[in-house]
């Protein structure tokens, strides 16, 4: 073994004996002799810069533009009727089960945490180095059996529990089996809206799901079958239940039973491209006579009113019939949304935009202004057509 | 680079010229100068990272915040994941292992040093053609010049049918040779500690850091080349007309997640076991006692490695496999809670009664203690099926990997740089700045990360560009300004990194009083590393020496 002899040395590598000070003392005294350096000024500086920026940025940004303004971005809004998308907030069987075991295994974790981490704040405190230990070495313990085999058995134990308490919940959510009254939903997810077709009554509408209240107004599960016409996304709503993925060549399940009547939202949470951020998901919870007028007026083919003859030609004849349906007409395209009875949605865009005439006419005339990168295209229509084809839109109640 | 020239050259040489000195570098197969390029190129890779993480940061700021459209949003978190994990923590911890396990076993270089720096220049080169891409993707239709897929590039969205122009092609190929050169290294490395070790290091009387790499090699030369197959497979997919992972053709893109993942999950521990390995080294040296339980502390890790084989459908658990096959991995991932647990206790075992020095290595390694704890803990809740069925792919799991990987992992590499700098300089870096770093970077580290708990349980997805709901907001905003504290202890990082080459002060060979063998040489080591090859009797050759009157060997 070569060159020993340097290595023998006991005090700190600067030759001063800093090790026995207090953390508070020397952070305190490294933060103000610090202020000295010319970088940490400098830090300063720019923190203050960044901060300011951050802010003035985020309060311009945040601005409302005017809705009636058509060259400005409108803001995408959350509409007031939505509820929140707290997992902890359940409504339905699912997700009050999921929020339970949450409570359940974050009081195990935070236990855990406690034990390990205020132990060892309390070591670094004990058994700081004190000057006179300076060169002492502490008494060597090389390990303890007995020790070591309590705390693999300890968290061994723990971790069996949380096993069993995850199998368990696993088996009671996945094992329910769909009652008479449920409603089935064959949801299909497309790069960046989704399409629900209700197999029961034979139609087929887009972004905004309705489920119903039984007639006693108690819950009635809704089962979905979950496919993807293109790449893979995900299905979930918050309060409702947890999430499953949309995969293309694959049919997934999911169920919930929303307990109150209102709007539950959700959205895509699988990256899918482009606008996975504007891929929202709306849950209409509604009461039984509700549910079935919807129906009723989803059945029925689009309406024909006389006085937008003009526009319905345009639509027909332009490129978006290729695209979307509209029953009772030509419009036979399945790529996009199915437009029949447009005007009973809240929302246009996947969810993002209120279904209003100020939007539909924006949309219409170039929807890369309001969703960058969704797959409809700019159809240069002139600013005429745009609100002819806009008030036949209008009429699709 | 001037880290081993700037100390006094030997009179029998004039001053080399810098054409010279780069050439010494380039053309080097010296172990210690491949690490500290490793190190270097990491840290060249972490500038880029973090930028773009910022910018990600700036844009979630405000609610429907039009700074960076979705396109380059979408692109920066792509790049910034594949950064961090390929270019960043792989080079970082092949750096440490590089420079550091022919030093600790006692061996003048690795078993195949040409190889060595082929891997390095394969993954130095697969980072440049990553980024190459802003350059040279504008691909066919202008769609994207920079890969858009996310870092785990789920297929069908990688088919040439959504990702168009060749942005994904480079993602591809960037990561594919630089897990070529991972590969190679994981190889030598195993190599280097199965042969090369000094008299009496037996394969149990190797230091700890040594024993957690060879763990480190083995789940690299297992998990690697399946990736490698996976993105052969989707080259063949995009270029060759095969149906892999086209479900439109018969293919599956659930294959691609099982490959993928297969991959990505011995990954996680491969960038985690580093961490232990600098932990293990660390907390001896400043708490003054022996590491307890080696015995122990080795099978964890053992256990670890080929647990954490068995896991990797964790990340599938919303794919909707089976009810059994979910319930078969939360146990395997329960399982592997254990011998983590037993590193943790043992770490602060080894603290209990010893007299801690709170030097900036141990400090970062207490940071790395407490966040991993965080990030651990967070992962056994992840494992509760149904509570990721809520929580997968949101924020809140945005905040348990970066608790993991960041403060896990890149603490306790920061830690490695702190303790080994003065050996590879010669110079320490400076206390005052780097407790200083330590301040920012922890309190910013969690200003940052631990509010992605709270907007994740409150519903927001991951990649999401722009968001509307109020409730996210002060969560988020919190979020940008702890990345902008965090910025400024990064700032610290680089500054002490630059000052102390030439400003530190003079490290000596044993700065630390540590006991493993790299510490008998001097700062920085020649090029032979050991004058005579050492002979070893026990896990701390140095405190043999310094304790003749109570060696290590009368204990093990």
């Amino acid at each position: 073994m070569q060159r020993v002899g340097g290595i023998v040395k006991k005090s700190g590598p600067n030759g001063k004996d800093e090790t026995d000070r207090l953390v508070s003392r020397r952070i305190g005294s490294a933060i103000i002799r610090s202020m000295s350096l010319p970088i940490v000024r400098i830090c300063l500086v720019l923190l203050a810069l960044c901060a300011s920026n951050l802010f003035l940025g985020g309060i311009l940004l945040a601005e409302e533009p005017t809705p009636g303004d058509t060259n400005a971005v409108p803001t995408l809004k959350t509409l007031q009727e939505d509820r929140n998308t707290l997992i902890l907030d359940p409504e339905s069987p699912p997700a009050r089960t999921i929020a339970e075991v949450f409570y359940l295994v974050l009081g195990i974790v935070v236990a855990i945490f406690l034990l390990v981490f205020v132990p060892l704040v309390w070591m670094l405190f004990r058994f700081r180095m004190r000057k006179e230990d300076e060169g002492i070495e502490p008494p060597q313990i090389y390990g303890s059996n007995p020790i070591e085999l309590a705390w693999t058995v300890g968290p061994a134990i723990i971790v069996f529990v949380l096993f069993l308490v995850t199998a368990r919940s696993i088996f009671e959510i996945e094992a329910a089996v769909p009652p008479a009254d449920a409603v089935h939903v064959r949801v299909i997810g497309h790069q960046w809206w989704w399409e629900y077709e209700y197999p029961e009554y034979g139609f087929i509408t887009a972004n905004e799901l309705h489920a119903p209240l039984a007639k006693d107004g108690s819950p009635r599960p809704v089962y979905l079958d979950l496919e993807s016409a293109d790449v893979i996304h995900s299905f979930w709503l918050p309060q409702l239940s947890g999430k499953t993925d949309v995969i293309p060549g694959r049919v997934n399940h999911l169920w919930f039973a929303a307990e109150k009547p209102g709007w539950y939202k959700g959205q895509c949470a699988e990256y899918c491209g482009t606008q996975h951020a504007h891929m929202w998901l709306r849950v209409k919870s509604e009461s039984d006579e509700d549910f079935s007028a919807w129906v009723k007026n989803e059945q029925r083919d689009a309406s024909v009113d006389p006085s937008v003859v003009e526009g319905r030609t345009l639509f027909m004849k332009n490129a978006c019939a290729n695209c979307h349906t509209i029953r009772g007409t030509t419009a036979k395209g399945k790529f996009a949304p199915d437009l029949t009875h447009l005007m009973s949605r809240k929302t246009i865009a996947s969810g993002i935009l209120p279904n209003t005439r100020n939007y539909l006419l924006q949309w219409v005339r170039n929807p890369q202004t309001l969703k960058q990168g969704c797959n409809m295209p700019d159809m240069k229509l002139t600013q005429n057509e745009v609100k002819k084809v806009v008030d036949f839109l209008l009429t699709l109640q | 680079m001037a880290t081993i020239d700037s100390l006094p050259q030997p009179d029998l040489y004039a001053t080399p010229t810098l054409t010279t000195r780069l050439h010494g570098w380039v053309a080097s197969v010296d172990h210690k100068q491949i690490g500290i390029m490793y190190l270097i190129m990491s840290l060249f890779f972490m500038i880029l990272g973090g930028l773009e993480a910022f910018l990600i940061r700036a844009q979630l700021w405000a609610p429907n915040n039009e700074l960076i459209g979705p396109e380059t949003f979408n692109q920066l978190f792509t790049m910034h994941g594949t950064t961090m994990i390929f270019f960043v923590l792989m080079p970082m911890l092949s750096g440490f292992a590089n420079f550091l396990v022919p030093l600790m076993i006692g061996a003048r270089d690795v078993a195949f040093p040409r190889l060595n720096a082929l891997g390095f220049w394969l993954s130095f080169f697969g980072g440049c053609l990553l980024y190459f891409t802003y350059l040279g993707a504008q691909g066919l239709y202008g769609a994207a010049n920079a890969p858009d897929i996310g870092w785990f590039a789920y297929a069908p969205l990688t088919s040439p049918a959504y990702s168009r122009g060749n942005a994904t092609d480079y993602w591809i190929l960037g990561t594919m040779l630089t897990g070529a050169g991972t590969i190679a290294f994981g190889v030598n490395l195993l190599a280097t500690i199965f042969t090369m070790r000094a008299p009496g290091m037996l394969l149990t009387k190797m230091p700890l850091f040594v024993y957690i790499f060879m763990m480190d090699a083995v789940l690299i030369i297992i998990a690697f080349p399946p990736l490698t197959a996976a993105q052969v497979m989707l080259l063949l997919d995009r270029y060759a007309g095969a149906h892999f992972f086209d479900p439109q053709n018969g293919g599956s893109a659930v294959l691609w997640q099982h490959l993928f993942w297969f991959f990505g999950h011995p990954e996680v521990y491969i960038l985690a076991l580093p961490a232990f390995a600098i932990t293990s080294e660390v907390i001896p040296v400043f708490a003054r006692k022996v590491i307890f339980g080696y015995a122990s502390m080795a099978a964890a890790t053992t256990a670890i490695a080929f647990i954490s084989l068995g896991v990797w459908a964790h990340h599938m658990f919303t794919v909707g496999l089976s009810d059994v096959v979910d319930t078969i991995f939360a146990a395997s991932t329960f399982l592997i809670a254990i011998p983590t647990g037993i590193k943790i206790f043992n770490w602060t075992a080894t603290l209990y009664g010893g007299r801690i020095r709170l030097k900036t290595p141990m400090l970062f390694v207490l940071g790395f203690l407490s966040m991993f704890l965080i990030g651990g803990l967070t992962g056994i809740m992840l494992a509760v099926v149904p509570f990721d069925w809520q929580v997968s792919d949101s924020y809140f799991l945005i905040a348990h990997f970066h608790y993991v990987l960041f403060g896990g992992s890149l603490f306790s590499l920061i830690a490695g740089f702190y303790y080994w700098y003065p050996k590879m300089t010669g110079r320490l870096m400076s206390e005052r700045i780097g407790v200083l770093q330590f301040i920012f970077t922890f309190v910013g580290f969690n200003l940052l990360f631990f509010p992605m708990h709270i907007s994740g349980l409150l519903g927001m997805p991951r990649r999401i560009y722009t968001y509307t709901e109020p409730g996210w907001v002060l969560w988020n905003q919190l979020s940008t300004i702890g990345a902008a504290v965090m910025g400024i202890g990064f700032l610290f990082f680089f500054y002490n990194l630059i000052r102390s080459l030439r400003h530190g002060e003079i490290a000596g060979d044993d700065p630390w009083d540590a006991w493993t063998l790299e510490w008998t040489t001097p700062s920085p080591p020649p090029t032979y590393n050991f004058e005579q090859i050492p002979t070893v009797r026990s896990r701390r050759p140095l405190w043999d020496l310094k304790h003749p009157d109570d060696p290590d060997w009368k204990h093990e």
